[in-house]
Order: C-alpha cells, then structure tokens, then sequence
C-alpha cells in the first residue's frame, strides 16, 4: 500500500494550473516540482509538498497533453491521485511517469483534505480511513509500467530483455 | 450489430479483424507527430540507450511553440531537433519557419484518411477533419512508439453529433462547438470518439471541419471524425495527395453509439466561452459589452486562411479600437502566404492588427502575455487561468468574427451588428 495525508481538490482541475506552460522548458521532475499549482499560491503548494495523495474531483488533469502536469507531481513527492474521473492524456501520463491515478468517486467524497488515504494496487482498494473503496482492477500490462516505475523504465527493460513486442 | 469509425480504425490499425469498445489493443500509428515536446523524445530516447527507430518516415516534427526561439536554452533544444532528424534520417522535419504542427502537416499532405495519428499535443483530434483518428499523448509514449512502433490504446466507445444546417449568418463552427462543449461539459466525451454527422458537416469546408474536430478535445475526446466525401478528396488533392493513397473508413449504419446529440445550426448565435473554463459558455448577448484589452486571432482553431478572410470582412474599413492590442498569428506560412497575395493581409494591417510569424504564439503564452487584470478576448481553444501572462488576467473564447468585431469596438461585440452596415462603415 502507498499513500499518505492528502490535499483535496474539486472538479475540473486542469493542466495549466497543475504544471503552468512557461515551465515546459524542463523535463527534471525535481526542477518542475517548484511549479507545481503555482497559480494556486504558495499555501497550496507547501500542502501538495506535504502530501503524497491527491484526491479530486471529476475530470482531473483535463486540457493539454503535458506530461509534466504527471511528472511535475511526482516531482512534489506524490505517489497517487484518486479522483472521480481523469482526462485521458493525463491518465495515460500518470501510468507512463508511474504516478497511480485512480478513479473512485466515493473514496474522493470520504476523503477529507488532510487525511490519510492509501492505495493497494494488488487488491485494488482505496482505504481512507476504516473504509476500504474497490476499484477495477489494472489490466496486468499497465501494473507491469507502473512496477517499472514508468513507460521508459519499462520499455528499457524490455529492450535489455532483448525485445520489444 | 454494425461499428463504428473507431472500432474499424483501430481494427486496422492493430492489424485485428474487428474490435470493440473496451478492448485493449496493440495499435501501429501511421504517424507519430511531436511539436515542441521533440526535444524531450529526443532527450527521452537517450534515456533508453537505443536510437533505433522503428520507421523514421513515420516521424513528424514541427517546431510551432517558442519559434522562433525566445531564450538559449530554446534555440539550443530547437537545434538538437535539426540535428536529430538530418542523422536519423526524419524527413518531415519542418523548422520554425512552418507554424502550427496540425496545419501544417494537413497541409502538406501527410495526413490521409484511415490514418491513426498520435501527436503530443492534445489537440491531434484535428485530424479528424480528414476522416483520421488523431490523438494526443505525452512525450515519453511518442518516444517509446518511435522505437516499438506500436502502444496500448483502449478502442473508445463512440458518441454521435448530429448537426442540422445551414448556420445562420455570423455563426460558425467555432459557435457549434462552445455550444456542445457549453452543453456536454468539459469530460462530456472523455475516452470517446465523437463523430459529426448531419446535413451541416456535408460539403462543410476542410477548414471549419478543423475546427470542429479540434474543439472536440475540450469535451474530453479520444477521436474526432468527419465522415470522408468530395471536399475531402478534392482538398487532398489540392495537397498533393492522389485518391489511391489512401482508404477511407466509415462507421456502419447500425453502429452503437453510447450517446447521441443534436444540434440545430439555424437557431444557434455567436458563442462564447467564459474564463476560466472552455465550457463556461455562454450566448453572445449575454457577455456583450465586456471590456477588452488584447484580441488574438490565432491558434490551430481558428488562424486557418478561411478564418483570416472572415476576421478581414469585419475589419475591412475598420479600425482597432483606441488601446487595444489586436494581434493576429497565421496557422502557416501558406495561410500567411495567401493572406498576402489574396490582400486580406494588408485589411488586418490597415486595421491596426500586429501580425507574428507563423506558430501558436500568444495561445501557448508565447509572447502576446497579459499584465494583471487583463482580459483577451481569443480565438483559441483554452482559457485556464494563466495560459497567456498573468495569473490574474482573463481569457474569453469566440470565433474570429467575433473577435475582429471585438477588437473594433474596444468591447466584446455581436458580429452580426457589423454584417448589417453597409460596406466601408465607421463602426
């Protein structure tokens, strides 16, 4: 299980407020962690910083397909978001940064900000609290890039592995 | 039970006989565009210690964002992009000189129907226009695709626009859009395909079809897909494409759509989308009279040739209003190009416009930014809080009439005032 104390967010939070475009210079998780809400001020920063969980609204990282608005979160030291729904680019970009992004309305409501929230990926369970909140399963091709610790670790093994397909 | 444009398209693409919504698939992308972002595939690729690519001709790479280059860090990325596709063999490497990604590799006619296309752009639903499925990804799975030629994608359930017309005049695609994006909301279509049918999208223009697929990532889509007819094959051709190069795909008359929506053109008004989300949209009446501070008539949405000519029937004889900053950003050099010699650009001259190079400018916040307390009225796709300048500035979305008519009257403005006047009028 990962997780930890979570910042809440509502519905609707989007790229360029998670990961601003003036900062798409860079690539450095560490380097794009300093920006990550930025537009938000710096109280909702230092709570993000201080949290390893997430936990929004509906369709969270909608807009652009930046994959820093991923990478830049996992730069700030969080493991997983559990929202009510995702942007598919943004789901796709969590997977591939090895960021879990995991959708279950009702762990999002029960989550409060700032409590404790944790993901079991092998059970496929939220757990805020006592609540335990199920979720579908992860086809087995995308826990295996998440095991790897994103697409590029997991295609670099793949390689090493001596193939591709 | 029949399928639809995408269920096929994937089929195909993942060498299957058929699929269904739901399946996960092994799909081969006909071509792999990457913008901006190439520099971090490259830099990615490193990262795998190979820079054996499964097909360097089915590798796109403009550099529309930041062209051209604005810092050294920018030009020094831009650089290892030139260098990258001259020794790897990328032929359709097309430098800061070209504009924005979408248009310009539509326009060269790289894009054909039946295509899957991944882009790292979100807006690659765009191609859609030519019966495509286009779709955005980050840069790390437009690296890995280089090399494994393939990646997962889930064949997306389909959701079906029903659009009647003709539009009634000052209306336009643009106006279609922030009308269903208004209504289905932000994530209305998230993981769908969303196709567009009806009598309006029948011998609609290449450009406006545009418009419509690339707005349909703001309710969340997959894919877009227009339906394929005479315009498409005659605007291929125009392009250098022949009609045997390609295959055109169509959904199945009793395919399933998980949802389906109507929308009536003739009674449809100027639209526009509210800060500081695209589906805050409401009628042009009820925003008229907001004042402005900058227009920008720009973007993969709306700087094709065709929205140049619309903006330029407004501003004809007209003049930006006092302390207003109206800049314009063609798509393309060919869309700057025909500006020219057609004089539609000498009309946005004449008017007080500021005219850039080609590329997506002001819409991805390079240069045209705003100081606090601004407001930009914008004939781009998003209005997220900070896109262009100051986290305190504001972003409203509208077609190009409405923004030429905007940039007239200092005010956000009904077009359909401008239409009436008699040719030359001082507004």
């Amino acid at each position: 299980m990962i997780g930890g104390i979570c910042t809440k967010f509502g519905d609707g939070v989007n790229t360029d407020v998670i990961m601003p475009g003036r900062y798409l210079v860079s690539i450095d998780p560490v380097e794009l962690a300093e920006h990550v809400f930025e537009p938000l001020g710096p109280e909702v920063q230092a709570r993000v910083r201080n949290s390893p969980v997430i936990v929004a609204g509906f369709n969270f990282g909608c807009g652009s397909a930046r994959e820093q608005a991923a990478s830049g979160l996992v730069g700030a030291g969080v493991v997983a978001v559990v929202a009510k729904s995702f942007a598919r680019t943004f789901f796709r970009n969590a997977i591939n940064t090895g960021l879990l992004a995991i959708t279950q309305a009702d762990a999002s409501d029960a989550a409060a900000d700032g409590v404790e929230v944790f993901v079991d990926l092998v059970n496929a369970v939220v757990v805020v609290g006592d609540s335990t909140y199920p979720f579908p399963a992860y086809p087995e091709s995308l826990i295996e890039i998440i095991r790897a610790g994103g697409l590029i670790p997991y295609v670099s093994q793949k390689l090493s592995d001596g193939g591709v397909a | 039970m029949g399928s639809t444009f995408a269920e096929k398209l994937l089929a195909r693409a993942a060498g299957e006989g058929v699929t269904q919504a739901g399946q996960i698939v092994d799909a081969y992308p006909n071509l792999i565009m990457s913008h901006a972002a190439s520099w971090r595939c490259i830099r990615t690729l490193e990262k795998l210690g190979t820079d054996k690519l499964f097909d360097p001709d089915r590798i796109a790479m403009v550099m529309d964002h930041n062209s051209p280059a604005y810092s050294a860090k920018t030009a020094g990325d831009q650089k290892l992009c030139r260098e990258f596709a001259a020794s790897h063999g990328i032929k359709k490497f097309y430098d800061v000189d070209a504009g924005i990604a979408h248009v310009v590799l539509i326009e060269e006619g790289h894009v054909r129907p039946g295509m899957l296309l991944i882009g790292t752009d979100s807006h690659s639903t765009i191609y859609g226009a030519l019966g495509v499925a286009g779709t955005g990804v980050g840069f790390s799975e437009v690296t890995a695709t280089w090399v494994c030629g393939y990646l997962w994608m889930m064949v997306p359930e389909s959701i079906k626009v029903v659009i009647e017309g003709p539009l009634s005049h000052g209306v336009y695609a643009k106006d279609v859009m922030l009308k269903l994006i208004g209504e289905l909301t932000a994530d209305g279509a998230t993981y769908c395909s969303v196709e567009f049918h009806g009598s309006y999208v029948e011998g609609l223009s290449v450009s406006e079809r545009m418009t419509l697929c690339n707005l349909a990532m703001e309710v969340g889509a997959k894919f877009a897909y227009v339906p394929p007819d005479e315009v498409t094959r005659e605007y291929l051709e125009r392009c250098g494409v022949a009609r045997d190069a390609y295959e055109e795909i169509f959904p199945d008359s009793d395919a399933r759509y998980v949802r389906e929506v109507h929308i009536d053109g003739e009674t449809l008004v100027p639209q526009v989308a509210c800060p500081d989300t695209v589906d805050n949209v409401k009628s042009i009446e009820d925003v008229a009279g907001t004042p402005v501070n900058q227009v920008f008539i720009g973007s993969c949405t709306n700087a094709k040739y065709e929205d140049l000519v619309e903006a330029a029937s407004i501003l004809r004889g007209r003049h930006v209003a006092p302390g207003v900053r109206l800049i314009v950003t063609p798509a393309s050099k060919q869309v700057l190009r025909r500006a020219i010699d057609s004089g539609v650009m000498s009309v946005l001259l004449d008017s007080g416009a500021l005219v850039t190079n080609p590329g997506c400018g002001a819409c991805a916040g390079d240069g045209g930014v705003m100081a606090d307390g601004e407001v930009t009225l914008s004939t781009a796709n998003r209005n997220f809080r900070g896109r262009m300048g100051s986290y305190d500035s504001e972003i409203y979305l509208a077609s190009p009439v409405v923004a030429a008519a905007t940039a007239v009257r200092g005010v956000i403005a009904d077009p359909r005032d401008f239409i009436a006047l008699p040719e030359g009028s001082i507004a």
